[in-house]
Formats: structure tokens, C-alpha cells, sequence
């Protein structure tokens, strides 16, 4: 067993994926409100650009961190207007919303591209880091992993054992009861939207601060959408998503490893991986999802209409 | 409790409620005293549910001003409802199917203040269930209940609120008879503490039943109220439609032909792969209507969707005037002569968004001849259809969900009889419909049948069962449990419906 | 809460806003809600423009000019929008049935490497054939290609009921990726001197210029594909509007249970839907690489597929609206081109704008359903 190279992947996959589960993670309190948002991808590029830039101008990664939260944040704040107050078509905002995305973060960070920025640095957690494999695979990662280990647990505590987490899942299975029950349905799906948002900008931020370092246009390369078909994959559950964030991200570590292991096939194939296997784990998800009778919230997409107060 | 001071409970004074293109509570006055069962009669539309949706905090009123035990008070949502004591249990449950009976009963309310402690809620509700009779587990799962269940948990959902004033909306509605008599005795336990219970329906003979005073609703206006000792269901019917209601149908004698329709040891499984119908065995002849009757949710849907080819049966065999069908698909049945008025109108039997011809022409479109298709020919075909059969729309050019229920229930009647059918399979047929709709909609029934054609109808309606069906049977848990004739005595057929077999309830 | 506590809030914030469900819905706003989110998306843009330290007046009059200013400018736009209403075309059929297929650009890119494929390596083995022969060749085998690109997420969605808008948008980066491989590798031009690039395609195999345009410039770039446009719009219009697969595609688009329930087959028609969609997609691509660029590189499309889906919403699904709106975004497009040229400015506006226009198209769509009031309490 080639340990250095398995503790090499794995390491790999926790840091490739943790954008990922950011991403997945917002995108399901998204959901488990009733709101699909399909901006993901362009929130998630302009919390990187935001990051890295305002990161680059504080000379302060922290503070990009936050400006991509914030920015996130507020992009989905008009996701959340048009679909919740507006009801329109979640489907189509959030289309338009990556479309914006791209185009505003192409167009911010075109004096960014290739310009050196801060970065997190990885933090060695003393006498864990040494234990043999698991060390450096969970103890030995920067700040924005760390949290994101803090953060799929208790997000699955709140989302199961808290009366708020109750509340978001009325919402979005039932929001009619849930407004029968007292519940303010449109405060909780924005809150819940906005949550969405600022975890997919920090997703974003985490490609730009601490995997690949730097701006360059384009650079989230469809793991938004990966997400979006994550939160599938994981039923809604933000431990599942975990799984599903870091089984990607050893897919896309892959390549890297294939190749320094002297794998013949071209690099372009390589690249498909992620894609492809995020369509065999729809298959799967969608095949369980029907078998065990599980399924999404079941008013995620459909706008809440009230008759008058 | 005559002769003894009572207070008032709910004093309602000139409520006004207006919807788009609808007054539905015109001035409305409307009070009942703490410990009585007032019942809310009326027609479906007459404004009672609104009024009450008022009441609990879910619409606030243009105009008007509601008492609680003498002062004035306004809610702006439920939440404010309930915090004085007012609660509703609704016709259409508010329940979340996925969650279970006790995350149902707290959810909205303020304590457990963050970490869910389920035992502690489970107990309260265990010691309500206690008091007033009322049998369920907390740790149930909303959909693995029966309907009846269900309501338990809405009821017990007000009570843990500490609701004074219940309202209870069409409650009767998805019990059986047996479950009625419960519900009954469970009003009567919660009057005697002290409670005002507030009571929507429009069936005459539980309401003479169960209240103490009636207050009729017709058309957003209040009619009357009356004592409820000294009404008569004739005086009541009058009040509540404004004319002379025959509770008769005038129906011919007719001699039965040929089975159209033969169902033979039918299998098939629920959404949620339950077992739905466990060896059904019937058939529908010629100028014959077959009643089903049966609390929903006892397989009747199921057994519609097998006979109309859209659910797959297990086992067993669906024969459509001697050819084998079974598992064939809705196309095979379209195409032979089988008429579907489904159980959703809206959802199932039109397309909405669609214009009137699309929808006439919903099925028909395949048989015309070539690829292509006239339109305007097709449009003035329409035209003739909607004259016809009496839906009263503008233009065939409406989209269909301008219409109102009982029109859209008619354009449905003029799609499906206008092919001339061999079977037709109704399905709860005039559920929601006005006076004159349901009138309508069961004279082409009638006429359908004089025409030859085998009808299945499946009703929650018993007296529209007795009303129209030469032979009745009655499904329970997915099982016929016997075939009466129509004049069977209805405690017999009450039986039936609560699971006993006919061999047992006749001895 | 007591009345007097609500006349206390209502004084805090007088205003709410109120959204009611309109009785009817008003024809006139099919061509107003499109023309005006065009209007306020390029009031926006300037604003972006602006932003930028450039004047936009100058800049959209650079732009005006830069796609209808000369014959040639015109000739520019035409060719822009080819693949736009080939590809838009494709996206509103599928749309039409409910089916967001999101993959036009894949789709796009399988057509054109398919006719890259049968263009550098057929004409050698199998001679003898006349031009036109080969175009229709060329183009069958774009339409295949893209048909069975979208026939994967088409065949997951019928059968397996898995959602179309993630598979056929990842299939879009697998297309693209696919792209790179083969002019990086199996395809690559020997005299290209490194750059990702094919060989030139025969001349047997460049589509032709659609004859009779005699209104532009005589050395204009207008191909074929401007016949196949159209001829596909006015079919399309036909066949969906009065054909009966045509209306099983509305209704199934509109009702599943009730197309269900009338006896329509259901998966049957996902797959033919989805096979046109892709097809028309495939035919923009193989028209772009073998019309315009005559070879097979690694960026043939500035994301006409993405553009696509903002056409045929923004013209309503209507075939013939789309040649419109096509032509629009087609000058929008050339426009662009034009602003990064003359003044810097970078193409992601372009892009901007797009997004901006499809928002305010959705605001406006919500505006024909409701009406959305702002009143005092």
C-alpha cells in the first residue's frame, strides 16, 4: 500500500472539496426552504473575485473571506426577491444570476488575472498533525477548512434537533402549515437564501484564498453546478454532503495523482471526471431517492402564494 | 343550559371580506356562547370558511370587528389566534406528511426555545390524549396515519395550544359513520369543560344532530339562525339554497345489458407501495350505474387509476367489453371507449393554462384524420360542445382555468360523453360543486346510462350513491366488503364501510 | 397584538408592497415586458459602461454602428446570428415541453466536431461525391451528433426521471473538454505550428454563402446557415403550432398528469423533443466550424449556446420571434466585439448584459401575471 500517495489523495480531496461543500452546504438550507437557486455558479465566482481582490487589498485574506460572504450574500438577496416576493421563476433566475456572475467577475477581475494575492495559510494543529495519515489529512489544512469541518455538524444538528431547524423544514415541505403554524414562510426564505449565498461566495473565496491562489476568469469551472447536483446526491442532509464534497473532491485530485503516477490518458479525460460523475451520481441519487421514498422538500421550486391577510 | 346566564364566547360584528371578483362575507353578524356547538351551515362558497378564516387569524376583514369573552380584539396571523385562545382545525389538514404527530403539535410555538426535546412535548400530549379521548402515537409519521387519525392530531394540535374556541371545518367529511359518533362524543367531552365549538358543514342531518343553534350562510350573507331542537332539515335546505330542494333524483327503470366493464381479482399497490386493492372482483354492465362506496382512502383511486389504465395492477385481470386491458396503458382504455372523469379536476382533467378547444378535444385530437391539425374547425366543434352541455365560458379561446368548478367539471362531462363511451369511471364526481352543478353533472350521469353506457361511480356521497346507483358496493382497506341494492338500510352500509364483511353485519 | 399596536406599526412603515394574482392577462405585454427589459437592460449596461471611464453614449454608438453602421457590419451581424437562431430554435423546443435543456452549448460543440471529424478525413476515402452531397452529409451528421448528445440526458430524464437542467450542463464542460482533446491531440494541424488547431477543411466541405444577398457586401460570410435558419424556424412554427405532435408537446409541457391521463406517451416524446433540440444545436456548430471558421479550434463559440436560452425566452418560445431576437443579440454580439476593439472594454459585458436583460425579462414576466402594487397600509 503506497501510503504517500493514498494520504497525498486524500489530502487532496478534503482541501479540492471543501469549496465544494460550502457551496452544497448553502445550497441545501437554500432548499430545504423551498428555493432553488441555480445562481450557485455566480455567486460562487463573484465570492472568489470579491475575495481575492479585497483579500489582495487589505493584504488581509480574512477580510476577503468576508467581502465574499457579504457579496454572496447580496446576490442572492435579488435571487431571493425575485423568486419569494416576485414569484418568479426559480429556474430562470438563477440562470440569469450566473449569467451576471460570470460576466461581473470577468469583468472585475480582468486587472486581477495572474497578479499575486494573500492566501491562508495551512494551520498545523501541534501533536495531531503527527499521527500517521489521519494527521496531516484533517490536522494540518488552512483556517477555511477547519471551519468547514465545524460546519457540516452542526449544520446537521440545527437542520435535525433545533425547533429553528424544524421551522426551515415546514417551510419547505409544507409552507401552507407552516404559515398556518405562525411561521413568517417569506422571512425564513430569505434568511435561509441569504445563508445560501454568503456560503457559496465563501465557497468562491475558498478557490481564490487558499486552493488555487489567484484570479482567473471562470476559475470555479461549473462546481457550482456540481453542487446543485450534490444536494441532491445528498438528500438534503448536510453529512451526506460532506461525503458527496469530498468524494469529488478526491475525483478531481485524481487527475493530478494519475498523472505524476504516470497514467497514459490524456489529461482531457481526466478533466471529464468530475463532470461525468456527477451525472452517474444523479443516476444513483435519483434511483435511491425513488426506491426508499425519500425526496426533495416537497415545495422546493413552487413559489408560496398566500390568499390575502 | 336553559335558563342559566351563559357568556358570550365570539361576537363577530359586520365583517366584510373581499377577494378578487368576490364579496365573500357581506356584512356578516355572527356570535356564539361559551359551551355550545354552533354550527355554521351553508353551501360550498357561502362564505362560511372565510368567516371562520377570519375568526382564527388566517385573513383579516375589510371591515368589521371581532369580541372574544367581551373584548375587542385583532389577529394578525394564527399565531395571534391562538395566543387568545381561538383554534381551527381545518378541512384540508395543515399537517406536514414527513414529520411525525408530535413535530406537528409544537411546531410553530415558542418553547422548546432551541434544542428539540420530543419527550417532554410527547408527555404533554400523552395527558391531553388523556383528557379528552382522543387516541394517537406521537411518534407516528402524518402520512402513515388515516384520515381520521389525522384530525385527531389537528385536534389535539389546538388543544395543546390551550384553545377555548375550536372551529372545525367540514370535519365529518373524510370519517366513516362510526368515526362520526367518536368525533361526536369527543365535542360533547370538550363542550363540558367549557369549550365553544364553532361547526362548518353542509350536511343537514349531522348538523340537527350535533349543535345546539345553527346560523345559516348563503352567498356571504347571513340568512338566519335557529335552534337547532326546533329546525327542520326542510326548513334548514330552504335557508341554506333559497328554494325547495328536492332530495329526490328521478331516475328510470332500465334494464341491464352486457358487462362492459369486468374487474377480476385485482391487485395493485399505493404511491407508497402499500398494498391499495387486495382482489377486487366486480362488474359494470350496460345502462347500469355500479355505486362504490367508502371513506376515501380505502382504495378507491387506486382501483379508478387500474380500471383507466393509469396504475399498474399486480395482479389480476381488466377487461373493457371482452378485451383483456389489463396493464395496457390509459391509450387502450381511451380507445375503447372508456371515459375518465378523474377525481382532480384541475390537476388531471384539463390542462389549465390550455384554451377551451385544446381541452375538448384533449383525447379526440388523435383520431382526427392526418397529421395535422384544423384548428379552426376544431374551434367551431367546440363551440357546439360548450352550448351543449351548458358551460358557460366567453369563447372557446379562454384558458380553461378561468372557469369556475362546476364549469370546468362540465367541459370535462362534454369531452367524455361527447365520444359516445362504453364505461364511464367518475370519480367523486360533484365533490365542490354548487347546487345547480351537481344537478347537472348528475343528470348526464343518468342520461350516459340511458344511452347504454356502464357507469362506475365512485362517491363519497352516500346519499349520491343511493341516489343514482342501480347496485352499490363498498370498498374498505382495499377489499369489497359486500353488494347491497340502494335501499339498503344505511346502518348496513355504515358497516360495510367501517370493515365488517356483509355476511357478518346481516346476522 | 391590539389595534392600537398595529396603528403603531403602520406608522413606522406606511408602505407595503402587495401582489395579487391578475383576472386577465394582457396580450400587449408579450411584446412590451421583451422591449422593455432590452431598454432597461442597455440603460443598465451603460451605467456599467460608465462605470468603466467610458462615455456611453460614444460606446453605444460605437456599437450601433460597429453591427448596422455599413453593409459589411450588417454582413458581420447576420453571421452572428446564425448560430444563435439554430441554437435558440433548439432551446425553445425543449423549453416548450418543460425540459431545461441548459447543454446547447455541448450540443453545439458535438456538432461541430462530428463535421470536423467527417470533414478532414472523409473526402479522401470516399471521392467522387458533389459538393452539395457533402453538405447535406455534413449536415445530417451535425444534427446526429448533437441529437444524440442530448439524447443522454433525454434517455436519464424519460426513464429515470433524472434532472436534465445538471446532466446537460455538465455535459456541456465534457463537450468542450472534448474539443480541446482533439485538436490538442489526435487532430492537431502538423503545420500549426503548436497552436490547438486542425487542418483547414476541403473546399468541398466549406458551407457556401447563401446566394442573393445583395444587399450587403459581395465579400460577405453569410452562409447557408441563414437558409437553414429560417427554413427551420417557419417548420417549427408549423409543426408546433398545428401539428398533433405539436400539441401533445404543449400539453405535455403544460400538464404532465393531464397528457398522461388523455393517453399521450410521455417518454417517447422527451426523447424526440430533446433529439430536435440537440440537433438544431449540433447543426448551429457544424454551420459555424464549416461555414465561417473551416476548421476545428479550441474556442469556436463565445457561448452562443448560453445566449441561446435567453433568445428563445425573451422571444417567448415563438419561432419566429426568435429570427427577431436572434438578429438583436447577433448585433449585440458583433457590438461587443466592436467595444473590445475601439475601447478596451472587455467582452464580459457582453455577458453582463445578457443576465441583465433575462432579469428584467423575468420582472417583467411576473409583471403580465400579477400586479404588483405599492400602497399604503
Amino acid at each position: 500500500m503506497d501510503w504517500v500517495f493514498i494520504t497525498a489523495t486524500l489530502v487532496a480531496a478534503i482541501r479540492a472539496g471543501t469549496p465544494l461543500l460550502y457551496a452544497t452546504i448553502g445550497e441545501i438550507f437554500a432548499e430545504r426552504a423551498g428555493i432553488l437557486n441555480l445562481g450557485v455558479e455566480g455567486m460562487m465566482l463573484m465570492g472568489a473575485v470579491s475575495g481575492f481582490v479585497v483579500g489582495m487589498k487589505t493584504g488581509n485574506p480574512w477580510m476577503g473571506a468576508l467581502a465574499a460572504m457579504f457579496i454572496g450574500g447580496l446576490l442572492s438577496l435579488v435571487h431571493a426577491f425575485v423568486s419569494i416576493t416576485l414569484r418568479g421563476d426559480q429556474v430562470v433566475s438563477g440562470l440569469a444570476l450566473t449569467l451576471l456572475g460570470s460576466g461581473l467577475s470577468a469583468l472585475i477581475g480582468k486587472p486581477y488575472v495572474g497578479v499575486p494575492g494573500v492566501r491562508f495559510e495551512a494551520v498545523k494543529i501541534p501533536l495531531l498533525a503527527d499521527i500517521p495519515v489521519l494527521g496531516p489529512v484533517l490536522f494540518n489544512h488552512d483556517p477555511l477548512v477547519y471551519f468547514s469541518f465545524l460546519l457540516f455538524p452542526l449544520a446537521g444538528f440545527y437542520i435535525y434537533k433545533t425547533r429553528p431547524g424544524l421551522h426551515l423544514r415546514a417551510v419547505g415541505e409544507d409552507p401552507a402549515t407552516a404559515d398556518a403554524a405562525g411561521i413568517n414562510v417569506f422571512r425564513l426564505r430569505y434568511l435561509y437564501t441569504f445563508i445560501g449565498g454568503m456560503l457559496a461566495g465563501l465557497g468562491g473565496a475558498t478557490i481564490s484564498l487558499a486552493y488555487t491562489p489567484g484570479w482567473i476568469e471562470g476559475m470555479t469551472a461549473g462546481r457550482g453546478w456540481i453542487a446543485v447536483g450534490l444536494v441532491i446526491f445528498a438528500f438534503w442532509d448536510p453529512w451526506r454532503a460532506a461525503v458527496g464534497s469530498y468524494l469529488f473532491g478526491g475525483i478531481n485530485s485524481l487527475q493530478f495523482g494519475l498523472q505524476t503516477k504516470g497514467v497514459t490518458i490524456p489529461v482531457y479525460f481526466l478533466q471529464m471526471m468530475p463532470y461525468l460523475f456527477t451525472i452517474l451520481v444523479l443516476i444513483f441519487a435519483t434511483g435511491e431517492r425513488v426506491r426508499r421514498r425519500m425526496g426533495a422538500p416537497a415545495a422546493l421550486g413552487i413559489p408560496y402564494v398566500r390568499g390575502e391577510r | 343550559m336553559e335558563g342559566e346566564a351563559r357568556r358570550v364566547a365570539v361576537e363577530m360584528r359586520n365583517i366584510v371580506k373581499r377577494f378578487p371578483g368576490v364579496l365573500a362575507n357581506d356584512h356578516v353578524n355572527f356570535s356564539a356562547y361559551e359551551g355550545e356547538i354552533h354550527a355554521l351551515l351553508g353551501e360550498n362558497g357561502a362564505g362560511k370558511t372565510t368567516l371562520m378564516n377570519i375568526l382564527s387569524g388566517l385573513y383579516r376583514p375589510e371591515e368589521g370587528e371581532i369580541y372574544l369573552y367581551g373584548k375587542k380584539v385583532s389577529f394578525s396571523s394564527p399565531r395571534d389566534a391562538f395566543a387568545h385562545g381561538v383554534g381551527m382545525v381545518h378541512q384540508h389538514f395543515k399537517l406536514v406528511d414527513t414529520h411525525t404527530v408530535t413535530e406537528n403539535i409544537i411546531l410553530g410555538l415558542d418553547k422548546p426555545r432551541f434544542i428539540l426535546n420530543l419527550a417532554e412535548a410527547e408527555e404533554d400530549i400523552q395527558r391531553l390524549e388523556e383528557q379528552y379521548g382522543l387516541k394517537v402515537d406521537p411518534r407516528a409519521y402524518i402520512w402513515q396515519l388515516s384520515l381520521g387519525e389525522q384530525q385527531r392530531v389537528e385536534i389535539l394540535k389546538a388543544l395543546y395550544r390551550g384553545a377555548r374556541i375550536l372551529i372545525m371545518d367540514e370535519p365529518t367529511a373524510v370519517l366513516t359513520p362510526q368515526e362520526v359518533d367518536e368525533l361526536f362524543v369527543t365535542l360533547r367531552r370538550m363542550v363540558s369543560e367549557g369549550h365553544t365549538i364553532i361547526f362548518i358543514s353542509h350536511k343537514l342531518d349531522e348538523v340537527l344532530e350535533i349543535a345546539d343553534r345553527i346560523t345559516i350562510l348563503r352567498k356571504g350573507r347571513v340568512v338566519g339562525t335557529v335552534d337547532a331542537k326546533m329546525a327542520t332539515k326542510k326548513e334548514l335546505a330552504r335557508m341554506m339554497v333559497g328554494r325547495e330542494v328536492l332530495f329526490h333524483i328521478e331516475k328510470e327503470a332500465l334494464e341491464p345489458g352486457a358487462p362492459v366493464l369486468e374487474v377480476t381479482d385485482v391487485h395493485a399497490l399505493s404511491d407508497r407501495g402499500v398494498p391499495a386493492l387486495k382482489g377486487v372482483s366486480f362488474q359494470v354492465r350496460e345502462r347500469e350505474i355500479l355505486g362504490v362506496a367508502g371513506v376515501s382512502g380505502n382504495g378507491q383511486s387506486e382501483l379508478a387509476e387500474v380500471i383507466t389504465g393509469l396504475r399498474e395492477s399486480t395482479r389480476g385481470q381488466v377487461r373493457v367489453g371482452g378485451q383483456d386491458l389489463t396493464n395496457r396503458g390509459p391509450r387502450a382504455f381511451i380507445d375503447a371507449g372508456v371515459s375518465h372523469v378523474p377525481e382532480d379536476r384541475v390537476h388531471v382533467g384539463i390542462v389549465p393554462s390550455l384554451h377551451l378547444t385544446g381541452n375538448l378535444f384533449l383525447k379526440a385530437y388523435r383520431g382526427l384524420p392526418g397529421f395535422f391539425l384544423n384548428w379552426r374547425d376544431l374551434r367551431e366543434r367546440a363551440k357546439q360542445l360548450l352550448q351543449r352541455f351548458d358551460v358557460s365560458a366567453p369563447s372557446p379561446d379562454v384558458e380553461a382555468r378561468t372557469l369556475s368548478g362546476g364549469n370546468i367539471q362540465k367541459l370535462i362531462l362534454a369531452r367524455e360523453f361527447s365520444s359516445q363511451p362504453n364505461a364511464v369511471i367518475a370519480v367523486h364526481p360533484t365533490q365542490g360543486l354548487d347546487v345547480g352543478a351537481t344537478e347537472a353533472v348528475r343528470q348526464r350521469l343518468l342520461e350516459q346510462r340511458s344511452q347504454g353506457a356502464g357507469i362506475l361511480l365512485i362517491s363519497e356521497d352516500l346519499d349520491e350513491v343511493r341516489a343514482l346507483s342501480d347496485r352499490i358496493i363498498v370498498m374498505y382497506e382495499g377489499e369489497i366488503m359486500g353488494e347491497v341494492p340502494p335501499d339498503a338500510p344505511i346502518e348496513e352500509i355504515g358497516l360495510l364501510m367501517a370493515g365488517t364483511r356483509l355476511e357478518d353485519a346481516r346476522t | 397584538m391590539t389595534v392600537q399596536e398595529m396603528e403603531a406599526r403602520s406608522r413606522r412603515f406606511p408602505w407595503r408592497i402587495r401582489v395579487e394574482e391578475r383576472l386577465v392577462r394582457p396580450r400587449w405585454v408579450n411584446v412590451v415586458v421583451p422591449v422593455a427589459s432590452i431598454v432597461l437592460g442597455l440603460i443598465t449596461g451603460a451605467l456599467l459602461i460608465w462605470a468603466n471611464g467610458v462615455n456611453p453614449f460614444v460606446a453605444y454608438k460605437a456599437m450601433a454602428v460597429g453591427a448596422f453602421g455599413s453593409k459589411y457590419a450588417l454582413g458581420e451581424t447576420l453571421v452572428k446570428t446564425i448560430p444563435l437562431i439554430l441554437a435558440a430554435l433548439g432551446v425553445s423546443i425543449a423549453f416548450r415541453m418543460q425540459l431545461w435543456n441548459i447543454g446547447a452549448e455541448g450540443q453545439l460543440h458535438m456538432g461541430a466536431i462530428a463535421a470536423g471529424g467527417v470533414a478532414l478525413f472523409l473526402p479522401q476515402r470516399i471521392p467522387g461525391i458533389p459538393p452539395w452531397g457533402w453538405i447535406a452529409i455534413i449536415t445530417a451528421v451535425g444534427f446526429i451528433a448533437g441529437a444524440l448528445w442530448a439524447l443522454i440526458p433525454g434517455a436519464l430524464k424519460a426513464y429515470l426521471n433524472v434532472n436534465e437542467i445538471i446532466t446537460t450542463l455538465m455535459l456541456n464542460y465534457v463537450a468542450i473538454l472534448w474539443l480541446d482533446y482533439v485538436v490538442n491531440v489526435p487532430w492537431k494541424d502538423p503545420a500549426s505550428l503548436g497552436f490547438p488547431l486542425t487542418a483547414i477543411f476541403p473546399k468541398e466541405l466549406w458551407l457556401p454563402k447563401t446566394p442573393g444577398l445583395f444587399f450587403l457586401t459581395p465579400r460577405h460570410r453569410v452562409h447557408l446557415g441563414l437558409v437553414f435558419g429560417i427554413v427551420a424556424a417557419i417548420l417549427l412554427y408549423i409543426f408546433v403550432t398545428r401539428s398533433k405532435w405539436g400539441f401533445e408537446v404543449e400539453v405535455i409541457g403544460r400538464n404532465q398528469k393531464a397528457a398522461r391521463y388523455a393517453g399521450m406517451t410521455i417518454a417517447r416524446n422527451i426523447l424526440i423533443v430533446m433529439a430536435i433540440s440537440g440537433g438544431l444545436a449540433g447543426i448551429a456548430g457544424m454551420a459555424e466550424v464549416t461555414g465561417i471558421i473551416h476548421r476545428l479550434q479550441h474556442q469556436i463559440s463565445p457561448g452562443y449556446g448560453y445566449t441561446a436560452i435567453i433568445i428563445a425566452w425573451l422571444a417567448k418560445l415563438h419561432p419566429i420571434a426568435i429570427l427577431l431576437v436572434a438578429f438583436l443579440f447577433g448585433a449585440l454580439l458583433v457590438a461587443g466585439d466592436q467595444l473590445q476593439i475601439s475601447m478596451g472594454l472587455p467582452m464580459a459585458i457582453s455577458f453582463i448584459l445578457q443576465g441583465l436583460i433575462l432579469f428584467f425579462v423575468l420582472g417583467g414576466e411576473i409583471l403580465s401575471y400579477y400586479t404588483v402594487r405599492v400602497e399604503r397600509r
